[in-house]
């Protein structure tokens, strides 16, 4: 076979290929969130994370507004610290409340926010001081049985 | 008859130093051809035309048997998925699960060990009959070096192909699946992209698997260069020299495998 044919067949073989890196980055995954979005950071103090994970959605009205980024432990007070990092062009009022929410009963967790009545807003590093924590299954299931306990003895 | 028994033991050590010397001689050699091929880079892309006719060698005429693996493989994976992640309500999940699957493992995997078999083995034997007919040792005689003229060529040739044929038998994986799932299966299509966009991650999943078949592409060339310059230069020699490319090669890449996912996807949720 002449040099040619094997220089297109080479060509043609590492354009597809190129293409098939190209259509996973582009289709199957999302480069669209790859990199440095512009954002910026804020913090929040939970009692209890439950299954919260890093890159989780953090989502305003249903709306994803950005990511979980950090989680910590707080040695001096036992709470974790979670690091959210906030789209660009997102506003969230200084009495924002944080709460840590599942999507259905086997869905995803994340990080929902509901907007105060304050005209202060939040700015890049603060902390949202108003959270609440995940509703953990088994402690649910436990104080409802307990409550049922008591019930019955009262009677 | 304690000197019978006393030989006996004094022959099975000996075998097994001779065994442990012979291997830990060839891994030093395997090394410092790995070295002398990196060494001969240059030569490999200063004549470019014989590293481009081994990628349409070990490239090119490897895409038929990928193209259609990667097909199968995508749809098998979308019709057992369905029928497990349908019990529990998340069959919506079945584009995250084949997707996942195909670019974290079984493209690189499958891709390589096609991979060995397809063009590894080729090389070793096309490789190893040249040295059989004493074709290396004559271009020695005419001052050109074999490791430039030969070997490099089909290293690099190997390492270039690697990463795409593993890319493009992800890609029809995850559109046999496409067909399987949202097709014939009837899962809902915006669902299927969907959920395998939230899911799969650029940086932490594609270009991981990018870089596990790029190594296993350094591994398999090397292995199957190494097996066919170090052949004995019989008949018998070149056929188990390729025998040996095969499994070797199946054997380094889910060794591979396995420490390059302990290393890449650990700590990751």
């Amino acid at each position: 076979m002449n040099r040619n044919t094997i220089d297109l067949w080479v060509g043609i073989f590492v354009a597809i290929g190129i293409a098939a890196i190209l259509f996973l980055a582009l289709k199957v995954g999302n480069l669209v969130a790859f990199g440095n979005t512009p954002g910026y950071h804020l913090e929040a103090a939970f009692e209890n994370i439950g299954g919260l994970k890093l890159r989780a959605p953090v989502k305003a009205a249903g709306v994803v507004v950005g990511r979980v980024e950090r989680i910590r432990f707080d040695p001096s007070t036992y709470q974790a610290i979670v690091t959210v990092k906030i789209d660009e062009g997102n506003q969230f009022t200084a009495d924002t409340i944080a709460s840590i929410l599942t999507s259905g009963l086997l869905g995803e967790v994340y990080v929902g926010l509901d907007v105060g009545g304050d005209t202060k807003m939040l700015r890049d590093g603060e902390r949202i001081s108003k959270t609440q924590s995940a509703v953990v299954l088994e402690k649910l299931i436990g104080q409802f049985l307990f409550d049922r306990a008591a019930a019955g003895s009262g009677k | 008859m304690p000197s019978a028994v006393q030989s006996g033991v004094a022959h099975s050590l000996r075998r097994l130093g001779r065994f442990a010397t012979f291997h830990v001689e060839r891994l030093g050699y395997a090394a410092r051809f790995f070295v002398a091929v990196i060494g001969n880079t240059p030569a490999a892309f200063r004549r470019l035309h014989l590293t481009l006719r081994e990628i349409y060698f070990s490239g090119v005429l490897s895409l038929i048997i990928i193209l259609i693996s990667g097909l199968f493989v995508g749809m098998v994976l979308a019709l057992q998925g369905f029928d497990v992640l349908q019990r529990y309500g998340a069959d919506q999940s079945l584009g995250v699960l084949v997707a996942l699957s195909l670019v974290r493992e079984l493209g690189p995997v499958v891709a390589g060990l096609l991979f060995a078999s397809r063009a590894g083995s080729a090389i070793t034997a096309e490789i190893g009959l040249m040295k059989a007919t004493e074709q290396l040792a004559a271009m020695e005689m005419m001052a050109v070096d074999p490791l430039a003229r030969v070997v490099a060529p089909r290293f690099w040739g190997g390492v270039v192909s690697m990463p795409l044929l593993a890319a493009l038998f992800s890609t029809l994986g995850v559109f046999g699946a496409y067909i399987v799932g949202v097709r014939l299966i009837g899962i809902d299509a915006g669902a299927f992209w969907g959920n395998m966009q939230s899911a799969v991650d650029f940086r932490q999943d594609i270009v991981n698997g990018i870089i596990k078949s790029a190594v296993f592409g350094v591994a398999v060339s090397l292995i199957a260069v190494f097996e066919g310059y170090d052949a004995k230069p019989t008949a018998e020699g070149v056929s188990s020299a390729t025998t040996r490319t095969v499994v070797l090669s199946s054997l380094a890449i889910l060794a591979l495998d396995f420490v390059l996912t302990v290393f890449m996807f650990r700590g990751v949720s």
